[in-house]
């Protein structure tokens, strides 16, 4: 994951237009935080002047009254300010934090599918979810408890000063080492704040794999190896967390033993001073008084550290998911998509895949290919040729590296992404159903299509088993629902590029889980809609090529042939090679073309 | 009462009276299982957190004694004291700075032991649970037990324990002071504990039920985004984005509600309770302030009195943080503990039956299944599997052919008769004999990320380079494996999206090839195969099979050709049971399907 390095400022810089618009209430509640801790410490003053100056015996009733009230106002205003600042601060920071959410997911669905072949869900998730509240927390609580605490801290040595500036020196020197030391724990507390972060987010990306891959761990019996492997990592990640609390608890050793230290110091000192007649003794007792106040906030002062070092992790990881960009991009003049009449024409088409080297091959290297409106074109070729790529091409879930693909003569790029995909519809080998009815499946790109379209669909994918479920099809399905045998689910992803009405459907290997029966039955009335809808459908068997007005025949990256099948049959030996089935092994034999190379 | 147990009714948060208390009771009996066995160093950092609560203590003492004795001292020319205050409070800085280094220290190693044993017991549990349970319980929700409710936790132990221990402290010494000092302000301070255990009250109730409300608002936001990001590719094509953010944006937002609510419940009690400390203040001052009137009062025991009681209620708003986050951990534990709670249906048997060497002998005796509660789907299935047979199971989809397999892989158990490996009841084996004795390879080959040679010795963990490199060499996978950009060292990506789907049945065969068991299930295991390919595999199954029983469900007609016998499944029964010659010259099913395939042939 790409990482850069940022200073503390420019992190939390980045937060600023998120922020913008609560830093008014995000004032008030400083304002708030503020009195209460004024309110905090003026309360034992009041109190301590009240006593002496008002109370004797034999004194007025009237004045325990006056003093009562005013300690109850006091005593009312300090809660007050507490309930205030969470109320100016709290509910603007969820708001922030939910906008960062929401945006955060939009842009990540937004990215290209090469992205999410990088990114491990888990780490995803880890920067939607506990990053955002971090990042909230530190808005609500920590920035502003900073601001307190540094001001309370200012305030209270300044009194020391003026109080007796000898002692009130020593203090303030014994803060030198606290703030050098401060600097090694930001370097050192960033490092591990991040592993600990980034560790979790991979914790989460196991869990999701060892659960979406339970079938095949039960299947081997792989639970312990997926369990040791697990424990390794979140071994790793106990490592790391203990050692940001080793990082703290030694920021937290320095920060509440130096001042005190320093106080020891300015004790001796202090009675000396006494002893000597510099300095008063009520001089003394205010400056420890002061002190006492002061030590509570400076001990704070390193959790909040930490607690903002935390944060900027967070927003670094945000922003790093935010700063990535699409290499799909929209234009910025879309074509409006007219009539588009079908044709779909590949012109020298290239592709390689980012993580790939360089210098090999691309993985297309050069596909020419015209499809004529309404035509079916079967695209054959052996495993990892590179056919289900140029299928994701049309949808434009990747961009092509060189050449183009276009649509009536148009480069698909020219269109906005969005239209493009309304006229393209695809099955793709590995059926994803969401959890929701199997009709809400089916007519997913189906726009205001109702229920003949479903029923059509359904009819024409050979899913009539759907009306069977308990909820006829209104049955939930996918994750969420009830589970469905490989041969169901491919028809209802079938029935779903279907029911698009698309003018260009792309099936890539649509009945590989259908019985024979069923395929037949589904080619048959697949011949049927076809008509008029310009197919592109990759096939491994002769009966699924059957459904073709042509075949094109994928090899090295290049079309190789295209013409009828029983043509390239005759004419073509990679082809005889491809679609011939066991039974000919003899005259089938070795594909020449892999003989020769 | 109501009798739900484990995960079902999770995302109800308006649980009735009795409900709410056995899953509170629940999730308290997780907390304290998992304190158990690190009783010694919780108490040990109980003691750290109470040593430095002591030594804080110690520094205004001596100050006081410096004052009131080292000066006078020093005066009558003894400087003694003085050097001993100076010392004495170098040391108690010393103390409280290395006694708080530890206790933060052995908070995090506490607090992170327990997370460990949690993360690896729940991640054990969802791997032991069976896959009805996976069928119905989604990925994403298993992410958020082991995510944000962890998350939840955590937050407890790593303040929980110092903030209750020394605020405790803290006031049981004051309050002690006070007594002692004057024990009618010390009973006025006690009332004081009444109206906070009204408002203490009001707040469980209320925070319980809103952060209740909260773990199910994330647990659906998480399953939501996890949905999304795994089936992207679908998401895209047919243009859900808009939609999806829609939902994810009402979600958010529900969270973001429940969220609210529950920082505003926090957002009343602690201040309430700032207030009932202050009016408490007030109380012993006008209670006070008469006796001094009165003359039964010195004034200054009173405004030492009002100081202590001031700084009694100080930790409150520490406690007070306690206890929020100790109800967001109790509501995210209860989701935790109900996932615990939920027992395998497949269950692992007490005392096993020792399997060593297995033949391969597969028996069905008037097996019936149904999946849950769900309609039969296969009735009254007698089947007699020898060792050594290669079985070809053909039939329309849906007609239960899998679901046949999947018995024999025991991923769900039978719901009446017997199924038996060389004799012996499968639910009488012992999960490792079972596994080691019977692999079966799905369609959807299922790739983790890590490099090929990870995944394909996933078959078989002892395996060496040289044996994972055989293997893929007999499935024909060797020559597409070393043509990735690192061979054998080339990482599939997530899902392995970095290989194409043939390729990754080729290698989950690979796997299957490794693991080298006594029956081997194939359920369409190549079917995104080209033909050459998979005349290859087939190649290689052949030597494979040798004496090996297998079960392979195929669409394609070559494959099932290979077999010895051929079982025709129609509507969860066995319809037609030969050889694949004879059944062929007869006139059934399979006939007619070989007639159909022939006719599609070039
Ligand atoms: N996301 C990816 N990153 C890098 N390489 C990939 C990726 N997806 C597929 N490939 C490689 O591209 C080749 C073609 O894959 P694909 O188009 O899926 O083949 P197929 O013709 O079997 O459908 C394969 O060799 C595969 O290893
Ligand atoms: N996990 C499941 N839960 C409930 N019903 C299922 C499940 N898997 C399959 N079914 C149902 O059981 C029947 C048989 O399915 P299956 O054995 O997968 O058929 P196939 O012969 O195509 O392999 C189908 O009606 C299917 O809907
Ligand atoms: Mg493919
Ligand atoms: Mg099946």
């Amino acid at each position: 994951m790409p990482q850069q390095q940022t200073s503390l400022t420019e992190s939390i810089g980045r937060l600023y237009p998120h922020a913008k618009p609560i830093l008014p209430r995000l004032a008030r509640g400083l304002v708030c935080a503020l009195g209460a801790s004024l309110m905090a410490l003026a309360i034992p003053q009041v109190l301590g002047a009240l006593v002496n100056e008002t109370l004797k015996v034999d004194g007025d009733g009237g004045a325990v009254w006056a003093a009562v009230a005013v300690v109850l106002v006091l005593g009312a205003l300090e809660a007050v300010f507490i309930a205030l600042r969470r109320q100016f601060v709290i509910r603007p920071a969820t708001t922030v934090e939910n906008q960062m959410r929401v945006s955060l997911y939009r842009h990540v669905q937004d990215m290209t599918v090469a992205f999410h072949d990088r990114w491990g869900s888990g780490q995803l998730l880890s920067r939607a979810m506990t990053d955002l509240n971090l990042i909230r927390r530190w808005l609500a609580f920590g920035m502003i408890m900073l601001v307190v605490v540094a001001l309370t801290i200012l305030i209270g040595i300044t009194l020391m000063l003026i109080t007796s500036w000898r002692l009130g020196l020593i203090f303030l020197v014994a803060s030198v080492p606290i703030v050098l030391y401060g600097f090694r724990f930001r370097t050192h507390y960033r490092i591990v704040s991040r592993l600990s972060q980034d560790q979790t987010g991979d914790l989460a990306t196991t869990v999701e794999e060892s659960v979406h891959g339970i079938r095949v761990l039960k299947a081997f019996g792989r639970g312990r190896q997926a369990l040791d492997s697990f424990t390794e990592q979140a071994e790793e990640l106990r490592a790391t967390e203990i050692r940001k609390a080793r990082s703290l608890a030694t920021v937290s050793l320095i920060v509440s033993m130096i001042p005190e230290l320093a106080l020891g110091l300015a004790l001796v000192v202090g009675v000396l001073s006494v002893a000597d007649g510099q300095l008063t003794i009520g001089a003394l007792v205010s400056f420890f008084a002061t002190a006492a106040v002061v030590a509570a906030p400076v001990e704070s002062l390193g959790p909040l550290m930490a607690m903002t070092l935390t944060a900027k992790t967070a927003i670094d990881r945000h922003f790093e998911v935010m700063d990535e960009t699409s290499s799909i991009t929209e234009p910025e003049h879309p074509r409006p998509v007219k009539h588009l009449s079908g044709a779909v024409e590949f012109d020298n088409v290239h592709f390689k895949f980012p993580d790939t080297p360089a210098a090999g091959m691309d993985l297309l290297n050069g596909v020419g290919l015209t499809l004529k409106p309404g035509e079916t074109m079967a695209l054959v070729g052996i495993t990892g040729s590179g056919k289900s790529t140029l299928l994701q091409l049309v949808a434009r879930l990747h961009d092509v590296t060189g050449g183009s693909i276009r649509f009536d003569g148009t480069d698909l790029r020219q269109f906005s992404t969005s239209d493009i995909r309304s006229h393209v519809a695809v099955a793709f080998e590995d059926t994803t159903l969401f959890s929701s009815s199997v009709r809400d499946n089916v007519l997913l790109g189906a726009g205001e299509q109702g229920d003949e379209a479903l029923a059509e669909a359904l009819d024409v994918a050979q899913a009539h088993f759907a009306y069977e479920l308990p909820d006829g099809v209104d049955t939930l399905i996918g994750e969420e629902g009830l589970s469905l045998s490989g041969g169901q689910r491919q028809r209802i992803a079938l029935a779903r590029a279907i029911a698009a009405k698309p003018k260009v459907l792309v099936l890539d290997d649509p009945l590989s889980a259908l019985d024979v029966g069923t395929e037949e039955l589904v080619t048959e009335r697949l011949r049927q809609v076809l008509e008029g809808t310009t197919t592109l459908i990759v096939a491994h068997r002769s009966s699924t090529v059957a459904l073709a007005d042509r075949v094109a025949v994928l090899q090295h990256g290049a079309i190789n042939a295209v013409g009828p099948h029983a043509q390239l049959l005759a004419t073509n030996e990679h082809y005889r090679y491809i679609i011939t089935s066991l039974d000919d092994e003899e005259t089938a034999g070795q594909d020449p073309d892999e003989v020769l190379s | 009462m109501s009798t739900y147990s484990g995960v079902q009714d999770e995302d109800n948060f308006l649980l009735d009276k009795g409900r709410s208390r056995q899953v509170r009771r629940r999730s308290l009996r997780l907390l304290g299982s998992m304190i158990r066995p690190v009783r010694a160093k919780f108490i040990l950092t109980i003691i750290l957190v109470a040593l430095s609560q002591a030594a804080r203590v110690a520094g205004p003492a001596i100050i006081a004694f410096g004052i009131d004795h080292a000066l006078p001292a020093l005066r009558a020319g003894d400087n003694l004291p003085l050097v001993m205050a100076g010392a004495g409070y170098a040391l108690a800085a010393v103390a409280v700075g290395v006694l708080t280094a530890s206790y933060i220290n052995a908070t995090a190693r506490l607090a992170q032991t327990m997370l460990l044993d949690l993360r690896r017991r729940v991640f054990r549990h969802t791997q032991r649970l069976s896959l009805e349970f996976h069928e119905k319980y989604t990925s994403g929700r298993i992410i958020s037990r082991q995510t944000s409710d962890l998350e939840a936790l955590r937050e407890l132990l790593d303040n929980g324990v110092n903030s209750l221990v020394s605020g405790a402290m803290y006031m049981t010494f004051t309050a002690i002071s006070v007594f002692l000092m004057d024990w009618q302000t010390g009973l006025l301070i006690m009332l004081a504990a009444l109206p906070m255990w009204f408002l203490t009250r009001w707040y469980q109730k209320r925070s319980q039920v809103a952060y209740r409300a909260s773990r199910v608002a994330s647990a659906r936001l998480i399953v939501h985004f996890i949905e999304t990001m795994t089936g992207i590719r679908a998401v895209k094509a047919f243009r859900r984005e808009k939609v999806n953010a829609s939902r994810y944006e009402e979600l958010a937002e529900d969270y973001r509600t429940v969220t609210v609510r529950s920082i505003n419940l926090n957002g009343i009690f602690q201040p309430g309770l700032v207030l009932i400390g202050n009016v408490t203040v007030a109380l012993v001052l006008l209670a006070g302030g008469f006796r001094v009137l009165d003359g039964g009062l010195e004034v200054g025991v009173l405004l030492a009195l009002l100081l202590y009681t001031k700084r009694f209620f100080q930790p409150v708003d520490q406690m007070a943080m306690f206890y929020n986050s100790f109800q967001s951990a109790s509501a995210a534990l209860e989701k935790v503990s109900g996932l615990l709670e939920e027992v395998p249906s497949v269950r692992a048997p007490k005392n096993p039956v020792a399997l060593s060497g297995a033949a391969g002998h597969i028996k069905f005796d008037d097996v019936e299944f149904h999946y849950g509660d769900g309609p039969v789907v296969l009735p009254q299935m007698s089947l007699d599997i020898p060792a050594g047979q290669t079985i070809a199971l053909v039939g329309q989809t849906g007609a239960g052919k899998s679901t046949l397999a999947k018995l024999i892989a025991r991923f769900y158990d039978v719901s009446s008769g017997q199924l038996t490996l060389d004799g012996v009841d499968l639910k009488d084996l012992s999960g490792t004999d079972l596994r080691r004795a019977v692999v079966m390879v799905t369609q959807e080959a299922f790739l983790f990320s890590g490099t090929v040679a990870e995944n394909i010795a996933l078959g078989n963990p002892g395996a060496s380079q040289a044996d994972i490199e055989a293997a893929a060499t007999a499935v024909g996978a060797d020559e597409f494996i070393r043509a990735l950009p690192e061979g054998y060292d080339t990482d599939v990506n997530k899902r392995g999206g970095r290989v194409s789907s043939g390729q990754r049945q080729l290698i989950s065969f690979a796997r299957a090839f490794l693991a080298d068991p006594a029956v081997l299930i194939l359920d369409e295991a190549t079917s995104s195969l080209d033909i050459p390919s998979e005349r290859l595999v087939q190649r290689g199954l052949q030597t494979l099979l040798g004496n090996r029983t297998a079960l392979i469900i195929a669409h394609r007609l070559t494959t099932v050709k290979i077999a010895d016998r051929v079982l025709v499944v129609h509507d969860g029964k066995v319809a037609e049971d030969g050889t694949p010659d004879e059944l062929i010259a007869g006139n059934g099913r399979f006939a007619a399907l070989n007639q159909a395939w022939e006719d599609s042939l070039v």
